[in-house]
């Protein structure tokens, strides 16, 4: 996600860095080249332009030939911007005092309105609410029926009734009440801003049923059409904010930066990945720093600490930095990692990830995890605890228990060798490019997470594209479908359901 | 794979390291919840509530929007560009005998608002200067810009379905792009259109993985009388097209109008799974005639990106653009035809069922840029 545009922001940022002097002339090219970049980024004409002149005024002749790194100063001057531009602050959520908080959802046809509401049910839950979800959008035709499906993953209950979605709605905050749940999520139908009789049908579910927040869900892939859409909802219902859905593509996001702007309201939530918990509030300032290619480390430590065992992951992490760990060990780790959502996304989160790794990160598909699983449980736990006492016919019974071929038991258990070495000489620091020991990598990554000041910055853009650990990153193996990873539902292993 | 293995032990190691040591500094454990207790209310937990507005479990047919007659192509083109010509207003305004600059200038911000893209926008006016078009005031930058859009469409005439009419064969038309653009609808409204005309389609429920997605098609299969093979949720999307056609060659069925999950472009092996569907629609008696990506109209420079990919995928004939009587006004497609050379088939310009008509790229460019 932004990458096009962090990259293009780079070549601009690259280019000034190593300069001692900025000439005007220098600063105009610059500047025409972020307006490029923003508008190929989707970022509506009126907000590029307004984007470059705020930069041109942060950085006045003065300023520049003050500093000492002109370069420096002008991706500063992006970066403050850019934090400026995505709504400065996070939204504090608040919860209405006599339950339940009533959100509605609203915005075009397609925006993922539908898939959104049930990942908020989902990020509600994980807040230690009890959240409902109504259906009102009785238009497209089996909207409700995916509601249903989708709110069943996420073990959230759905009410609907066929008819008029005005009383639909109503009856479903009435049921919410009755119920006792103190967060009550309002599914509408996607509809087009100029079709008057839809928008004053939004309008009156509204009106009746007076929700505390308001959002309009958009794609981020959304063009110049964005602030209109964005204007015209406001215009009708009054947004709180706006949910960015589909932010796992290579969109550039332009919709983002434009919005709050345009409309004066924030991006509140952002959605990243098909899986129901990819879903996570928006932070300007980490946004920021994610299209200046910095990594976003503060979300990442939070997703931990939200989803991860503690316990668990000290234990084995020691054991994974003394080397001594087992299969069942890799196994409990891959489920911890699972837990936080998709692996592409958490990579995405890491600093210092090339392009190539990131591009990587796209690949890793979670089924091959089912696989993994299924050949540890089918070993015996001596076999899991000493691989190296399986021999040739316990292996064909392995692939056999597993549903895989011998080859893929061999390729595991190569791995499994590879990584325990991996691991054992970054126990003893010996990593490259790695500060030594636990402490130096916990100080490299508060360092990170302060960001913000510029040296720090400037550190990060220049020492980026050097990975933590990169090995040429590869995906072999038959690429599996979802088909593949639905399958395991009903079959033979089934790794524990996010919570 | 390894390098699965190696991320995830690196991103393992940092994130106990950060978890277990920031829970220290607080001074408290970490507080996690018990995994499988979810806080407990009345009614929780099950998957339907059991209220009093319990639905049925299939929604009523929605009420479409009742199609208004049979209107004019262009008429309905130009009427529902209505906000995109707005864009060009200001052009306009400036009128037959306007400063020939001023008219350049408003011509690049329309253009860049319509979605069209710096670089063809820059290819576009720099063409119209060339010409020196703005000697002769607006008007001659209009008329100017006008033939170089033109020309941009002319490049790749040929709009129309390809069908091969051939005993033995079933022809397989695949929707294929990203998520929430349209794909099923635009099926659905296609099928319409063709039963319409009388000849016979069937449906393949090809998006096994969005919850409900074959139930919608289900409807739309209902609405337009047409057979509709489906799998299970979840299932292999490649069997159910091959299902399809086989269905449609037992029945004597000549089209096959296959359904696919969205995916974004960027998912390696979402895209695999593309090409294995295309390869097994193609077996005989199936052959892919049409692979249509569907293109949301609201979408931005991202559409080009997506053409590109889906194209080297799976090879892509042409493209559906979907909503286009929205407030957005598709300008990305001149690019898609520019630089990818693919054409514009069909466009929807409404809710309604037969809101789904032919591409005129003669009516399109009028709606933009004409008097």
């Amino acid at each position: 996600m932004f990458d096009a545009l962090s990259e293009r922001l780079e070549r601009v940022a690259g280019r000034l860095r190593s300069r001692g002097r900025i000439s005007a002339a220098d600063l105009d090219a610059a500047l025409r080249d972020i307006r490029t970049a923003l508008l190929d980024a989707d970022v509506e004409l009126g907000v590029a332009r307004h984007f470059v002149e705020a930069v041109r005024e942060r950085c006045s002749a003065e300023a520049l030939s003050r500093s000492l790194t002109p370069g420096q100063q002008v991706v500063k001057a992006v970066h403050e911007q850019l934090i400026e531009a995505l709504g400065g602050e996070a939204l504090r959520i608040t919860y209405a005092p006599r339950p339940p908080t009533v959100v509605l959802l609203a915005g075009l046809q397609g925006a993922g309105k539908t898939t959104v509401a049930a990942k908020l049910a989902q990020w509600w839950r994980g807040q230690g609410r009890n959240p409902l979800l109504v259906g009102a959008d009785l238009q497209r035709p089996a909207a409700v029926e995916q509601l249903r499906i989708l709110g069943a993953q996420a073990q959230v209950s759905v009410v609907s009734q066929p008819g008029d979605p005005v009383g639909t709605a109503v009856a479903g905050v009435e049921e919410a009440r009755r119920l006792g749940r103190d967060v009550c999520i309002i599914d509408t139908a996607g509809r087009i801003t100029i079709d008057d009789a839809l928008m004053d049908e939004v309008r009156r579910i509204s009106q009746r049923t007076t929700p505390h927040y308001t959002f309009l869900v958009i794609d981020a892939m959304t063009g110049q059409d964005a602030v209109a859409t964005a204007r015209a909802f406001h215009e009708t219902l009054a947004l709180d904010g706006v949910i960015l859905s589909k932010l796992d593509s290579d969109a550039r996001g332009g919709a983002a930066l434009s919005v709050k702007e345009v409309v004066g309201r924030p991006i509140v939530f952002a959605s990243t990945g098909e899986k129901l918990g990819d879903l996570d509030l928006f932070h300007p300032d980490r946004m920021a720093d994610r299209i200046l290619g910095m990594g976003d480390v503060l979300t990442l430590i939070e997703q931990a600490e939200r989803t991860m065992d503690q316990d668990v992951v000290a234990r084995s992490a020691d054991r994974l930095l003394s080397g001594r760990f087992t299969l069942e060990d890799v196994l409990e780790q891959l489920h911890q990692v699972q837990k936080m959502g998709s692996l592409g996304g958490i990579l995405r989160l890491m600093p210092g990830m090339s392009k190539e790794l990131r591009q990587a990160a796209d690949q890793i598909d979670d089924s091959q995890v089912a696989q993994v699983e299924a050949i540890v449980r089918s070993m015996t736990p001596k076999e899991r605890a000493d691989p190296a006492i399986v021999d040739g016919s316990r292996r064909v019974r392995i692939a056999r228990g597993s549903g895989t071929s011998t080859q893929d038991v061999n390729q595991l258990l190569k791995q499994f060798r590879e990584m325990q070495k991996m691991m054992r000489s970054m126990g003893s620091g010996a990593m490259p490019g790695m500060p030594t020991g636990r402490l130096g990598r916990l100080a490299a990554a508060r360092q990170m997470a302060s960001g913000g000041a510029e040296e720090s910055l400037a550190e990060m853009l220049s020492s980026r594209g050097r990975p933590p650990a990169a090995p040429a990153a590869r995906v072999s193996g038959t690429p599996k479908g979802r088909g593949a990873k639905n399958k395991k539902k009903g079959g033979r292993v089934t790794p524990p359901k996010g919570r | 794979m390894l390098a699965l293995w190696v991320i995830v032990g690196v991103v393992v190691v940092l994130l106990a390291t950060v978890v277990v040591t920031s829970g220290r500094r607080r001074g408290r454990p970490v507080a996690h919840r018990a995994p499988t207790v979810p806080p407990e209310a009345p009614g929780g937990g099950e998957p339907v509530a059991a209220g009093s507005i319990e639905a049925p479990p299939r929604p009523a047919p929605p009420e479409e929007p009742a199609p208004a007659g049979h209107r004019v192509v262009e008429a309905t083109l130009r009427e529902r560009l209505g906000r995109a010509r707005s864009l060009f207003a200001p052009l306009r305004a400036l009128g037959a005998r306007g400063d020939g600059a001023a008219a350049l200038e408003a011509a690049e911000e329309a253009l860049l608002r319509a979605d069209v893209g710096v670089e063809t926008t820059e290819a576009l006016l720099s063409a119209v200067r060339r010409e020196q078009a703005e000697r002769d005031g607006a008007q001659g930058v209009r008329e100017a810009l006008e033939d170089e859009l033109l020309a941009v469409f002319d490049e790749n005439p040929d709009r129309s379905l390809r069908f091969d009419a051939e005993p033995d064969v079933v022809n397989v038309w695949l929707f294929v792009g990203v998520n929430g653009v349209g794909k099923t609808t635009s099926i659905g409204k296609l099928a319409l259109a063709r039963r319409n005309e009388g000849r016979s389609v069937l449906l393949a429920a090809g998006d096994t993985f969005r919850a409900a997605a074959a139930d919608q098609l289900q409807v739309w299969a209902e609405r337009a009388g047409a057979e509709i093979v489906r799998g299970a949720e979840g299932g292999d999307p490649s069997a159910v097209v091959f299902d399809a056609v086989q269905r449609a060659r037992a029945r004597g069925n000549d089209l096959v109008l296959a359904d696919t999950a969205g995916r974004l472009h960027t998912k390696v092996n979402l895209v695999e799974e593309l090409r294995k569907i295309r390869r097994v629609a193609d077996r005989e008696p199936g052959r892919v005639t049409e692979v249509l990506l569907v293109l949301d109209a609201t979408t931005g420079q991202n559409a080009l990106v997506q053409a590109r990919q889906f194209t080297e995928a799976v090879g892509v004939t042409g493209v559906v653009l979907t909503k286009l009587d929205s407030t957005a006004k598709g300008g990305v497609v001149i690019s898609i035809e520019r630089q990818l050379g693919l054409p514009v088939k069909l466009v929807g310009v409404g809710e309604g069922t037969e809101d789904m008509i032919p591409f005129d790229p003669e009516a399109f460019v009028d709606a933009l840029v004409g008097e």
